[in-house]
């Protein structure tokens, strides 16, 4: 083992420049090493490939709808062709990328090393999560070549279970993905647990943990339940059971009870580990001891168990009574109290920080302006009486957009920025990096609020044609206008990330003067993450005792930005 | 990067990612618990959507019930519930490291299911799919039931059952191969943990079917 693998708690050489230490990338080469490994870093890479792939091609399927609403008539498909690339896009981006991205890439990679262990509780359990992802996949893949899926993500019956396209198959696809979801979250609660290293304290543990943590409960609470519905809907399909078609005594309201009952705890299951990301960023970024610390790690438990109470919103004009109506509206206000926490407690945790703009922190920023907005519009549609006006038109789609694209995905972003350095050992361009965060804002806002506009003027959505209401069209161009500023501020990382692999600078272990334990290792960290478990002393934030150590290289891009405490 | 860079002791049985053997042995027990709550939660499902059903056609219900047989039924209850106790020995068994009795108890459990699964599947369900019960063959001839909450009775009967007997399978084909590896001193199983998870397992087949047994033979009028 070379001298420069780090022990914790040592002060730390910045490593020479052409240093060949050994690490979770290099111990081994063949592609074998690669699909039998139990390395959860090795894991979390192969999630960001396959995670990435399938991104591609739900943003393909969405440029696609973009521009064939740039029409009121449509440009270049069948309305059914439409109904299935919108239906393709929205299963592809939450199964696929959503749900999966943050907890399997960035918890798999990071929460072991984050709360001192050498691996997650069952790696072979996390490969075979890794697997059932990929068939999943494929199986769904499949279904949409061989003729397509046009239910939309939310599969409603009896449409679901009635239609000729491929529900079956694409169905079977996602009973499988909720496997693979189940057994990343299972994994994470077994290693919270049971695993942290001495000293490593609830009190003490990263909010990043603490988010994944709350996630992994609604993983496990809510994905059987939907795998139990999906799988009812593939019996419906396959022998007329029922329980969903109304022409045999079955109620179908009762899927989208079912259905909701796991969907609108999943949505935080997209949005919790960003919010545990944004939590890491903004500390850090401000270089402060992020303000109530208790709260956020406690609001994250409370969307957990509130998040299971609220299915009902989806479902206003869904023909439940209105009482049930009445409390699901309160419900769902009180929902949005944690959330509203945590914003708070951001935007303490930055006042009077030393604040650095860099690219992770720019994403920080957005992720807090658009989840504002997207959390505040969803009280809209809490709200009875508006909720009527507004549902099954754009202004969901852009409410939706706006916590899951500008909420989900932007934290992403901002992790896959932040925890680069960490999970490959070299630097991007900051520049680009800011550059192309910026262009996602602005292509952004660009795209989804036009969309918030016309869906309050009653844009339906899933629409193919509106030439009925002709004044719709300037908004559906400039939304479409906007997707392409963002697909540039997509493709941009793709490049010069990549192109950093190779050509970025190499850094030492803690290129952000950052407190976390996942900061004390290498860059990239060896196969079992510590020389040996280290003991915790102190907690993830511990800004006021000054740095632990200096440990940045002279021409790091952050040295500029360095204040003199 | 060999074992003992790890800096601690480790013990033969204990995986490289585990610090020793109780932190290991309660990682699995915590994981099984974990595992057993996405079980409750699916068959969970089932269970409200027959709930909803049953309060909807209630008196329907009651008379299609009638075609189920309580005498198997609670023979079958009577399996269950003592190859549970089977079980629990098994794990005494193996936590008192005695070979013999372990593999002696597993292979009561062991019969139990298979008896289980004989009488559900012959004596049975092969009655019904005679009869023509099952959904996608189905026939109903009885007055004063219409045929279609029949068939959804049925079908919930047949879907709830089947996916309990698949889980009592899937517990043979473990337990099979628990025993195979106890016989042979498989060092995965010198730690009684396995089958403790096992029979963690075993138990929640048994109490699902608890749970089934009077949900659908035993109804009020
Ligand atoms: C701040 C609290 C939130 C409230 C009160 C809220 C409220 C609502 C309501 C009432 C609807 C149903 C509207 C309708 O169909 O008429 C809705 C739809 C939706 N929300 Fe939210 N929401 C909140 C946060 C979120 C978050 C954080 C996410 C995702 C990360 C999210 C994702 C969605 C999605 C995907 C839909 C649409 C589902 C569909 O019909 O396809 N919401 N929201
Ligand atoms: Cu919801």
């Amino acid at each position: 083992m070379s001298a420069t693998v780090v022990t914790p708690g040592e002060a730390v050489q910045a490593p020479e420049p052409e240093s060949s230490s050994v690490n979770y990338l290099n111990v081994s080469h063949t592609l074998r090493s690669w699909l039998l490994t139990g390395d959860h870093k090795r894991i979390a890479v192969l999630y960001l490939i396959s995670v990435t792939f399938f991104f591609f091609l739900g943003s393909i399927a969405a440029s696609l709808v973009r521009i064939e609403l740039m029409s009121p008539n449509g440009l270049m498909m069948e309305s059914e062709t439409y109904n299935k690339m919108f239906s393709a896009h929205g299963i592809i981006m939450i199964f696929f990328f959503l749900i999966p991205s943050i907890p399997a890439i960035f918890g798999n990679f990071l929460i072991p090393i984050m709360i001192g262990a050498r691996d997650l509780a069952f790696p072979r359990l996390n490969l075979a999560s890794w697997y059932m992802y990929m068939i999943a996949g494929v199986l769904v893949l499949m279904s949409f070549l061989m003729g397509g899926v046009e239910s939309g993500w939310t599969f409603y019956t009896p449409y679901s279970s009635l239609t000729t396209s491929q529900v079956t198959l694409c169905l079977i696809g996602l009973f499988i993905m909720g496997f693979s979801s189940i057994a990343t979250g299972l994994n994470f609660i077994v290693t919270i647990h049971k695993m942290r290293a001495p000293g490593m304290t609830w009190d003490r543990l990263p909010l990043f943990v603490w988010a994944h943590y709350a996630t992994s409960i609604i993983i496990i609470l809510g994905t059987p339940v939907v795998a139990i519905t999906l799988l009812l809907v593939v019996m419906e399909r396959m022998f007329d059971i029922g329980v969903f078609n109304p022409a045999n005594g079955g109620d179908p309201v009762l899927f989208q009870h079912m259905f909701w009952f796991y969907s609108h705890p999943a949505v935080y299951i997209m949005v919790l580990p960003g919010m545990g990301v944004i939590s890491e960023l903004i500390s850090n970024f401000s270089q402060k001891r992020t303000f109530g610390y208790h709260m956020i790690a406690y609001s994250s438990l409370a969307i957990a168990l509130l998040g299971f109470l609220v299915w009902g919103h989806h479902m206003f004009v869904a023909g439940q009574s209105m009482y049930q109506g009445v409390v699901f509206s309160l419900l769902s206000f009180i929902l949005a109290v944690p959330s509203a926490i945590k914003v708070f407690n951001w935007t303490a945790t930055i006042y009077k920080g030393q604040v650095r703009l860099q690219t992770p922190m720019v994403y920080a920023l957005g992720f807090l302006g658009l989840f504002l907005i997207g959390g505040l519009t969803g009280l809209y549609l809490a709200c009875l009486a508006t909720d009527v006006h507004l549902t099954a038109t754009y202004f969901i789609v852009a409410h939706f957009h706006y916590v899951m694209v500008g909420g989900a995905m932007v934290a992403f972003l901002g992790a896959l920025h932040y925890w680069w350095p960490k999970m490959f050992g070299r630097m991007y361009p900051d520049s680009w990096g800011k550059m192309s965060a910026l262009l996602v804002f602005v292509g952004f806002n660009l795209t989804f609020f036009p969309q918030f506009v016309m869906g309050y003027m009653g844009m339906p959505r899933r629409y193919h044609y509106y030439y009925f209401a002709p004044e719709f069209q300037p908004y559906h161009i400039a939304s479409t206008l906007g997707s392409s500023v963002l697909a540039v501020g997509l493709i941009l990382p793709a490049l010069y990330l990549t192109w950093s692999l190779k050509y970025g600078k190499k850094v030492g272990p803690n290129p952000w003067n950052a407190r976390g334990l996942e900061w004390e290792t290498a860059s990239p960290p060896i196969t079992t993450n510590f020389e040996q478990i280290p003991i915790v002393e102190h907690e993830a934030y511990d800004f006021d005792h000054g740095p632990i150590d200096d440990t940045w290289d002279e021409e790091s891009p952050i040295r500029a930005h360095e204040v003199k405490r | 990067m060999s074992a003992a860079a790890h800096g601690h002791d480790h013990d033969d049985l204990v995986f490289h990612q585990f610090e020793d053997l109780p932190q290991q042995r309660e990682s699995y027990i915590v994981g099984m618990w974990a595992f057993l709550v996405t079980e409750v939660m699916f068959f969970g499902g089932l269970f409200l959507a027959y709930i909803l059903y049953r309060m909807k056609y209630q008196p329907y219900f009651f008379e299609i019930h009638k075609e189920l047989n309580i005498g198997l039924g609670g023979l079958n209850t009577v399996v269950l519930l003592f190859s549970s106790f089977a079980m629990a020995m098994a794990v005494y068994s193996h936590q008192m490291k005695r070979k013999k009795p372990t593999l002696g108890w597993l292979t009561v459990v062991q019969l139990c299911a298979a008896a289980f699964l004989f009488i559900k599947l012959v004596f049975e369900w092969s009655h019904k799919i005679h009869v023509g019960h099952v959904p996608w063959a189905f026939q109903w001839n009885e007055p004063g039931v219409p045929p279609e909450i029949a068939k959804l009775f049925f079908s919930m009967y047949f879907g709830m059952t089947g996916l309990h007997g698949l889980h009592v399978l899937i517990g043979m084909i473990i337990i099979g191969a628990l025993q195979y590896l106890i016989w042979k001193d498989a060092y995965s199983v010198k730690d009684y943990i396995p089958t403790e998870m096992i029979g963690l397992y075993w138990h929640f087949v048994d109490i699902v079917w608890i749970f089934l047994f009077p949900l659908f033979y035993l109804m009020p009028q």
